[in-house]
């Protein structure tokens, strides 16, 4: 049968495949035809495995359903930073072309293990630097709902793959805000879990203290399946530890009972007027099934986005510094020596904003800078997690809008690094606290959708998918972009 | 020698070595630091990595336990204090024997603080080495470089080998507490006895698992301390000591010369027994330090550290005075005997085997270490085990070898792999203390011999000799050589 994939969640999904009304090679290659239809458009693939989709569709069709196996057929895309054994993984950077990994990426392991079938590797910032998705090296996402505009970033391409119907959903990293600004931007739901819930081994790292796996769905009962699908504690990396209980299927209706601080600093003259418009809908939208809103202050979260932009570049430094032309990868032919090689191949390789964030990261580091930058900059994040701890003794969750604007226009913001960073103002200081913090659309301004974030204690990724699903059933949104229109 | 004695002639002129030593010690843990590859030494390159290790894009790593818990036990017999919390930190530069371009490695807080070893040098005398700090890092791997010097400068190109690449290691940092290239050598090789005894690394300096850099300056003795220079590439103990020789000495020159000692790597050249440097350390590297976010700190409670404690096995100083204490044994067999475990093991089984210490100690110290050195063999690979050993003791002791012999029967034990009593038998060897057939040799020798014995009895004692000769001849030797004087006195007579 014919599959009209546009607006198909995950779970749709999975129920046509266990009503047997269509086989995964048919469910597959409706996607390959959409992702053929738009994605000249969108640009959020950097690479379609059409081959190896089909093959691993066809394999789940051959055999026997398995009961424990629920999500056995659908297909998923992978946001390029996450490593695919024997499929090129480039993190949108020139230094990894070709670079073919010779493991999984322990998400990539459990979801092939699940049987979901890839279907390719999305674009992004370069090593998830950025949040329009221009850094990468390779080609410019657009915003499904106006392609004039950025899809934001990170994980630019994952949220607009699943915004654009390329996939029923994916995978994403968010460092700073990497999954759920974009989210914010493409009207798409994006979780960030807590610190640990999800391994990091073979995700490219960016900045290790900060970077995490998570999902991005067309609504909240899609992001917690994916969560359960990719959450746990594995041996292979020491700092994760995975949840305390399952995200579950979120049912929510109300949310009688439960108290959400709006916080103040990141409410205000801080964001737009259509931003603050929307997000003013949502927090009636909260209190008409029960919610108690009420604002507070958390001093330190201005301090956010200074502190981030020591940390994350610091360990990014660090992290990057292994792509140096020996073992894989891009290695510059103009080198007569060790040390031409080393500085023309990572000259020649990196993007700009990789550069730029090399060199801060490098000099916070520097002895005689580091007490002032990056020790002053952990002592800052401290600070950032005290004052959450501190608003969770009196609130359940704290909410806000996930990003200042809604997407701004292609290469506006390229040549003013400083006002690009302040897009992850509202996400940032929950970055450094470690805490799960999900968007969900909560209207449009002028069109362009607007995210609601919430954010809850560490490991409470239960309770904010099914507060976030409570509020999604109220608003009851289209989150259909009406791509025929916006990007003819 | 000479140089030894050249160097402290000079010290006696008024100058004062101070040395620090800085030693790496490859653990002998089954996998590697921070990934599940095998721990190996001569496999061909390449063969023994993973993604973890050649620093793949994504990899993290993940500690082994049992090299915390070695670098503890290393720790522990040094003395040392073992923080309750300990993390790792990144040591950042670029080299291609460093896959991650960081090495994992521990910077503010180690795992082990302020302790000390009693080093006793070969007159008797104890001197004391503070330990600064024990920590836990990861090896890199290994260059080849291409070209006639070996060396990277002038090389063709350089092949890169991980398969040393993340071996555990533990770096042991000393105090300045060294004063002359014998003791420092005297350190290092207490040093290697002690890790050997703990039985976490194989301490072997040609193959690497031993690694000893020093820091060496000069003084005017009560002076503040010197300009000091880092010296390198001292991969035995006799280079170590060679090496700190030639350092001290061109220092001593530099200064004599009037001219100022200039911070800097010094590179040992075994080969000429001279000193070259190679940078100043003024431009040496910012490692840009920073805690390790990939792995959490690794917390040692008192308990941790009490169960590590307990089972640390007998130490070569406790050794040494229990070896003087129970067995009689000299100070210095004692010290020799405890600074190799295995081989005072040996000891001790044939001490309780054969009932005598003293021979004991003299066989083992005597034709055993000299035939495990001349073969290069460890006392654990040696053909004659220390129950073999007994066996021919006691054919000395019941009279059926003399000392003479049993040293014979000892080297062919050695070759042929068989037990004394059956090469005895082979070789008819055993001594002939027949009390009947000594008699009746000794009169037939009188008898053939009537001069010397007529020479005997007008007083001659010393043809004594002649007929104790003759009797030999007649036994091939086998005689025992106490019951043929009496005989020989007795029929003289």
């Amino acid at each position: 049968m014919a599959i009209n994939v546009q607006g198909l969640t995950a779970h749709a999904c999975r129920d046509l495949l266990a009503s047997r009304e269509v086989s995964s090679t048919e469910l597959t290659q409706a996607y390959l035809d959409r992702i053929d239809e738009v994605d000249g458009r969108i640009q959020a693939y950097l690479l379609v495995d059409r081959e190896g989709a089909l093959e691993a569709a066809a394999a789940v069709d051959a055999k026997a359903p398995d009961q424990r196996k629920p999500w056995e057929g659908v297909p998923i895309a992978l946001k390029d930073v996450l490593c695919t054994k024997g499929l090129e993984t480039t993190c949108a950077s020139r230094i990894l072309k070709g670079y073919v990994p010779p493991y999984d990426a322990t998400v990539v392991a459990k979801l092939r293990q699940a049987g979901l079938v890839f279907l390719g590797k999305l674009n992004m910032d370069e090593f998830a630097m950025g949040s329009s998705t221009e850094n990468s090296a390779y080609q410019v996402t657009r915003n499904p709902w106006d392609c004039d505009r950025v899809p934001g970033g990170s994980s630019g391409g994952s949220a607009a793959c699943v915004a654009a119907s390329e996939a029923p959903w994916a995978l994403g990293t968010d460092t700073g805000g990497s999954i759920r600004q974009p989210a914010s931007f493409c009207g798409v739901t994006g979780l960030k879990p807590t610190y640990g819930a999800v391994s990091r081994y073979g995700l490219i790292a960016f900045a290790s203290s900060l970077d995490q796996i998570g999902p991005l769905t067309r609504n909240t009962k899609d992001a917690a399946a994916l969560l359960d699908l990719i959450a746990g504690r594995d041996p292979l990396d020491s700092t994760s530890t995975g949840l305390n209980e399952p995200a579950g299927i979120p049912t929510r209706g109300d949310l009688e009972g439960l108290r959400f601080g709006v916080v103040s600093e990141l409410t205000g003259e801080a964001c737009d007027p259509g931003v603050r418009e929307v997000f003013q809908s949502a927090v009636d939208a909260i209190e008409s099934v029960g919610g108690v809103c009420e604002p507070v202050s958390l001093p330190s979260v201005e301090r956010g986005v200074a502190a981030y932009y020591l940390i994350a570049p610091s360990e990014a430094s660090s992290n990057l510094a292994r792509f140096d032309g020996v073992r894989y990868g891009h290695r510059s032919k103009h080198a007569e020596d060790l040390y031409e090689m080393y500085i023309h191949t990572r000259s020649e390789g990196f993007g700009a904003e990789v550069k730029r964030r090399i060199m801060i990261g490098t000099y916070a580091l520097s002895a005689g800078y580091y007490d002032a930058y990056y020790a002053q900059a952990q002592r800052t994040r401290t600070l950032i997690i005290k004052d959450f701890e501190e608003v969770f003794r009196r609130f359940d969750y704290v909410i806000s809008p996930t990003a200042p604007s809604v997407a701004f226009k292609i290469g506006e913001k390229v040549s003013d690094p400083l006002a690009m960073y302040l897009n992850d103002l509202c996400t940032i200081p929950v970055s450094l606290a470690a805490l799960p913090g999900i968007s969900i659309p909560a209207g449009f301004s002028a069109g362009m959708p607007v995210g609601l974030q919430i954010v809850g204690p560490h490991f409470s990724e239960h309770g904010i998918l099914n507060a976030a699903h409570a509020v999604e059933q109220r608003l009851a949104l289209d989150l259909v972009p009406p791509l025929e229109e916006v990007c003819g | 020698m000479n140089a030894d004695k050249n160097t402290s002639a000079k010290l006696f002129e008024g100058w004062e070595a101070v040395i620090g030593l800085e030693i790496h010690v490859q653990l002998n843990t089954r996998t590697k630091m921070f990934c599940s590859c095998d721990v190996t030494f001569g496999e061909p390159p390449n063969t023994k990595v993973c993604p973890i290790c050649l620093g793949h894009p994504g990899v993290l790593p993940v500690t082994n336990e049992k090299a915390v818990e070695y670098a503890t036990k290393i720790a522990l017999a040094l003395n040392c204090s073992v923080a309750e919390r300990t993390i790792f930190h990144r040591k950042n530069y670029f080299y291609p024997d460093l896959p991650k371009a960081y090495q994992i490695s521990q910077y503010d807080l180690p795992l082990g603080l302020a302790g000390h070893l009693d080093v006793e040098l070969d007159d008797g005398s104890e001197f004391r080495v503070g330990i600064t700090r024990v920590h836990i890092e990861e090896d890199a791997g290994k260059l080849v470089h291409a070209g006639a010097s070996g060396r990277i400068n002038g090389a063709d190109y350089s092949l890169a080998d991980f398969n040393r690449g993340g071996t555990p290691l533990v770096e042991i940092v000393t105090e300045p507490d060294i004063r002359t290239p014998d003791q420092a050598r005297a350190f290092l090789t207490q040093l290697r006895s002690l890790v050997q005894c703990l039985d976490v690394s194989d301490v072997n300096m040609e193959e690497g698992s031993l690694r000893c850099d020093a820091n060496v300056s000069l003084r005017q003795p009560g002076e503040p301390l010197g300009t000091k220079t880092e010296l390198k590439n001292m991969n035995s103990f006799r280079f170590l000591q060679r090496g700190l020789e030639a350092e001290i000495e061109r220092q001593i020159d530099c200064l004599e010369r009037g001219e100022k000692v200039i911070q800097s790597t010094v590179h040992f050249d075994p080969d000429s027994g001279t000193v070259s440097c190679l940078r100043s350390k003024e431009e040496a590297h910012d490692y840009r330090y920073f805690p390790e976010p990939d792995l959490a700190p690794i917390e040692l409670d008192l308990s941790y550290v009490e169960r590590v404690r307990a089972s640390l096995p007998e130490l070569p100083a406790a050794r040494k005075e229990r070896l003087v204490a129970d067995y009689g044994l000299s100070a210095k067999d004692a010290v020799t005997l405890a600074g190799n475990k295995g081989l005072s093991d040996y000891f001790e089984t044939l001490a309780s085997a054969t009932g005598d210490a003293r021979i004991s100690a003299n066989w083992v110290l005597g034709e055993l270490s000299g035939y495990l050195n001349a073969a290069g063999l460890d006392v654990s690979q040696s053909v004659v085990e220390a129950p073999g050993l007994a066996e021919l003791i006691g054919l000395v002791t019941d009279g059926t070898l003399s000392g003479k012999m049993a040293k014979e029967v000892f080297e062919a034990m050695v070759t042929s792999g068989k037990d004394a009593k059956s090469i005895v038998a082979d070789k008819g060897l055993g001594q002939i203390s027949d009390l009947g057939e000594l008699d009746s040799i000794v009169l037939q020798v009188i008898e053939a011999n009537p001069g010397p014995a007529e020479q005997f009895r007008q007083g001659n004692q010393k043809v004594v000799g002649f007929f104790v000769g003759q009797v030999m001849k007649e036994t091939k030797g086998q005689a025992n050589p106490q019951m043929v004087n009496d005989l020989l006195k007795k029929h003289l007579a």
